[in-house]
This record gives structure tokens, C-alpha cells and sequence, in this order.
């Protein structure tokens, strides 16, 4: 128990919880076993999980969802990446915004099972594990720009769309293309600022 | 939220094939379509809306995106997402009030997510419809009453309604669409149609749980929007109660044609105010072929209004949907149009 880390922590509990969730190993390439009909009426249980292919972070994955689960509780609960915040869980607060095919959306409000293929980015492919950090994610740090920090994995990728899109021309003009994400802390001017500083210097893809 | 199967729609043919159940919005239906998803889980995880099916529009997404003119007409694809066509050059020249309505509704990322055919049809933002521990919504669960009648109704409507039900229509974009006479395609099982977009939304009339006119299985393809020097000196003003991210408690869509100041063409669409899209012939009226000063946009305005109902905490609706109103005109008065292309 010396290297033990939160990240590693969570790592150990998603796969126990996987191998819970799952006892059964998951079945190979074809897939057509668990792409199967909803269970008896009213069950809730049997017979709802699918097979799921999602690409995250340039990774691909194999998972056995039930059908009802979100690419938010997908990325935490079965990928264990768990930089993506639950905050309101239904679209209002952006805590748990990511990109998908280049755009940031919503995913607490999107099934994975119809993001099949898509390619998905999180707030833990931004920048390499051991490479410097994203233009963004250093502007956070450089303008001080949260203080829980739980919203802030949803405002960096929010913000890194922000740039992409070119609606940070000025101070409204990122404050308004910000407004889907919500920060209790407030740190609202030091999250301008932060844009205005990735806006300075660049932005990376 | 409860189980469901999932289908995934290859074309539009196919999802309208797939689509037995899918009803008139009532919220017991058994299928549902899932576009950009963003009212849809919203209401399933709510337990709100519980379909045993759903079928998948992702696939159709890019076959149905297009946003073009093609001569007199804009056409703008049911699949294409709201952001796009926001920021569409287009639609800023020739249908600003079209890119205003979309760039002042919802968030950047759900701007991102929703389509246009999405967008039209979201749900009511009523307290009591999204809340299933209230017990009377006549929407919800036909002849149960409404809980709004008395409730805390400060953002229901006030045009369009009657004691069946109070919900207010909650968007935008359909706001203008319903005021610039556009006509929805629509394919179905039995094949394609058309109808103006003005009678996609029916009054409750005491069956609010009826939300749309689409026939089973119908998927709205395109909007088609006639363009001219009207729709190209449009506006669409939107006030709410907190500056992004918020639906309206009162907006006016305005498109004029002058000539000088006189007007020769206008359109009115009401907002944050009715129980659905809403166009005011009724103001039209009073302003065709009138100078638009002053008195003319307040007579305009206050004929907009006539019929309105209100319920309480809703008593100031009226007065603000007239200034709403009064403002738009203005500002489309005083707009610089793009020339014609």
C-alpha cells in the first residue's frame, strides 16, 4: 500500500465493481449474443445490457452496458476515468461536458450505446501522461482559475470548445459561450481570464 | 429510468418503418425517437417520459443536416444541430432572427447536441409536467387536472391556453418559424408530406397530452422558410431572468419590409408567452400598411395581447410581452439588412 493514490484507488473499485456487474467474461467478436431484446416486461434487469463499442481518448473499448447507461457513467463507473463530473446529471450544470467527434456536448445526456464508434475525448486525454500540460489546463492553473475544482475538468473542455470554435473574441463573447457551465466557487473572471491566456498563446487540438 | 430496447434507424425510411408507437408526444408512448437526446433522457431519467423502445436518428443525422437557399426559399435540414445553423452565413443574411433564436437558446454544448427537428418539438418546461410527484397534469396523465391553475405559475402562458392546461411553449426557434410561415416536411411510413409549421402544435383544447400533429412514425426531414426582403430585416429578442442560458419569460420575433416608413410586410411571433409557437395576425393587422412610429408599434403591440388569460403569478405577462414587442419593432426598424444575394 505504499503508491496508493486515489487514481488507483478508484482504478481497483471499478474493476472490482466490473467483475460484480459482470461475472461473465465478455463474449467474443461477434456480439450478437447480448444485442438482445428488452427482458421480461417490468423485469428492469434481465436481458437489458448490450455489447458497446466506445472510443475514448484514441482507445477503443469493449463494454457490456446496460442499455440505459450514459457515456458519463460510462467513463466513470466502467473506464474508470473519473476526471468527468457528476454534477446535476441532467444537462444544466456542464460539469460533465467532453468532446465527441471534435464537439464538447453533454455527457450525462447521451447514451452510450449511440455514440457506438464516435470518437469520445476527456478531460484525461487533453494532454499526454507524462508530456506538458494542455495550453488550458495550464491557463487554469497560471490564472488561479477555480477553487473546489469539482466543475473545472467541465469549464477546461467547455473552454478548449470555446476556442475551437472561435467564440472568444471578447470578454462577453466568453462568458455567454461559457454559460452552460456552472462554477458555485464563482471563479468566473478567472475563468475569462484563463481563455484569454490559452486564447494568447494558441490553442492545440 | 426504466429499460428499453434499442433499435438504431439505418435511413429515414427505415426509423419510419421501426416506428410503431410513437403517438403525438403523449408521454405513455411507446416508442420514442432519439435525436440529440437532450429533452428525451432529461424526461426518462425525470420518469416522465418511459417508452419500452427507442429508436435511434444518430445515423440520419448526416444525410439530413443540409442548410441552403435554393431560390426563394431557405431550407434548413430537421437533423442539422442548432449551433451549426446559428453561425450558418446564410441564415445570418437571409433569416437573421432564425441564427439569434438559436444563439440565445440553451448552452454552447447543447447547442452542440440538438437538432432543428429536436429543437421544435421539445417539451414544456412546466414545473408540475417535469415533477411526477404532482399528481394532476393533464398532460401527463389525461384528465388528472392541472396543478399550474394554481399553483406557481409565474412562467406559464397566457395566450393559447385554457383550464385544461397553462404550459407554456418553451422554445425559440419555433417561435420564428411559426411567425415567417415556413412549411415542415415530414416523412413517414405512408410517405412524405408537408404542412406549415403553424399547425405541427395543436391548442390544448382538453387534451394537452396531444402535443403534435405528426402521424405515427412521422420524422420532420427539413424546414422550408420563404425568404425575401422581409425575413432579411428580422429580429428575435428574447428577455429572461438571468443573461444566457435561460428560457424567455418574454420574446418577439419581428420581421418588416419598409418602404420608407411605411410598412409593407410584417411578421410577429410571441414567445415565453403561449401555448405554443405563436404568430399574432392580430398585430400584423394593425401594422400593415401603416408608418411604423410610435403609436402604431404600441396599437401593433396591445392588439398582440388582446386575448390574453392570466392566472396569478403570471399577471405580468401582458405588459411585458407588449414592450417585448415595441422593442423588436424597433429594432428591426433600425436593423441594416444584408443586401440581396
Amino acid at each position: 500500500m505504499t503508491n496508493l493514490t486515489r487514481r488507483s484507488v478508484l482504478t481497483a473499485g471499478a474493476a472490482m465493481a466490473g467483475v460484480a456487474l459482470h461475472p461473465a467474461p465478455l463474449i467474443a467478436a461477434d456480439g450478437a449474443a447480448t444485442d438482445g431484446r428488452a427482458g421480461a416486461a417490468g423485469d428492469g434487469r434481465a436481458g437489458t445490457t448490450t455489447r458497446v463499442r466506445l472510443m475514448v481518448n484514441g482507445r477503443g473499448h469493449q463494454l457490456d452496458l446496460d442499455r440505459r447507461t450514459t457515456v458519463l457513467d460510462a467513463l466513470r463507473e466502467h473506464l474508470a476515468l473519473t476526471g468527468t463530473k457528476k454534477g446535476c446529471d441532467h444537462g444544466q450544470c456542464g460539469a460533465c461536458t467532453v468532446h465527441i467527434r471534435g464537439e464538447r456536448v453533454l455527457s450525462c445526456l447521451t447514451l452510450a450505446v449511440a455514440v457506438q464508434g464516435q470518437r469520445i475525448d476527456t478531460i484525461e486525454g487533453l494532454s499526454p501522461p507524462e508530456g506538458p500540460l494542455h495550453p488550458m489546463q495550464q491557463a487554469f492553473i497560471d490564472q488561479d482559475a477555480f477553487q473546489c475544482g469539482y466543475c473545472t475538468p467541465g469549464q477546461i473542455m467547455s473552454a478548449v470548445g470555446c476556442l475551437k470554435e472561435g467564440q472568444a473574441r471578447t470578454d462577453g463573447e466568453i462568458r455567454e459561450s461559457m454559460s452552460g457551465n456552472l462554477c458555485r466557487c464563482a471563479a468566473y473572471p478567472k475563468i475569462v481570464a484563463a481563455i484569454k491566456q490559452a486564447r494568447g498563446r494558441g490553442e492545440r487540438a | 429510468m426504466r429499460p428499453f430496447e434499442y433499435t438504431q434507424g439505418e435511413s429515414v425510411a427505415h426509423a419510419a418503418t421501426l416506428a410503431s408507437g410513437t403517438g403525438q408526444g403523449q408521454t405513455d408512448a411507446a416508442t420514442q425517437f432519439l435525436a440529440g437526446g437532450t429533452t428525451l433522457i432529461d424526461l426518462m431519467k425525470l420518469d416522465v417520459l418511459t417508452p419500452r423502445r427507442i429508436v435511434s436518428l444518430g445515423a440520419l443525422s448526416d444525410a439530413n443536416e443540409k442548410i441552403e437557399l435554393r431560390g426563394e426559399e431557405l431550407l434548413l435540414g430537421g437533423f442539422a444541430k442548432m449551433a451549426a445553423v446559428a453561425r450558418h452565413p446564410v441564415v445570418l443574411a437571409h433569416c437573421p432572427a432564425v441564427a439569434q433564436s438559436l444563439a440565445l437558446a440553451a448552452s454552447a454544448q447543447l447547442r452542440n447536441m440538438a437538432t432543428l427537428g429536436g429543437n421544435v418539438l421539445q417539451r414544456t418546461r412546466c414545473t408540475y409536467y417535469r415533477d411526477v410527484s404532482w399528481a394532476k397534469c393533464n398532460k401527463r396523465s389525461p384528465g388528472s387536472g392541472c396543478a399550474a391553475l394554481t399553483g406557481f405559475n409565474r412562467n406559464f402562458a397566457v395566450l393559447g391556453v385554457d383550464s385544461s392546461c397553462i404550459a407554456q411553449y418553451p422554445g425559440d426557434l419555433g417561435v420564428v418559424l411559426a411567425a415567417l410561415e415556413t412549411q415542415v416536411m415530414l416523412t413517414g411510413p405512408q410517405g412524405a408530406r408537408q404542412i406549415p409549421f403553424t399547425s405541427l402544435h395543436p391548442r390544448a383544447m382538453g387534451r394537452p397530452h396531444i402535443e403534435n400533429t405528426l402521424r405515427e412514425g412521422e420524422i420532420i426531414t427539413q424546414f422550408r422558410i420563404p425568404v425575401g426582403a422581409v425575413t432579411r430585416r428580422s429580429v428575435y429578442v428574447k428577455v429572461r431572468d438571468r443573461a444566457s442560458y435561460e428560457f424567455a419569460i418574454a420574446s418577439a420575433a419581428v420581421a418588416l419590409d419598409l418602404d420608407g416608413e411605411v410598412v409593407r410586410q410584417v411578421r410577429i411571433g410571441l414567445g415565453g408567452m403561449a401555448y405554443t409557437p405563436w404568430r399574432s395576425l392580430e398585430g400584423e393587422q394593425v401594422l400593415k400598411g401603416k408608418s411604423l412610429n410610435d403609436a402604431a408599434m404600441a396599437a401593433a403591440a396591445a392588439a398582440a395581447l388582446a386575448g390574453a388569460t392570466t392566472h396569478g403569478f403570471n399577471d405580468y405577462k401582458p405588459e411585458l410581452a407588449r414592450r417585448t414587442v415595441v422593442r423588436a419593432l424597433q429594432e428591426a426598424k433600425a436593423m441594416t439588412p444584408a443586401r440581396e444575394a
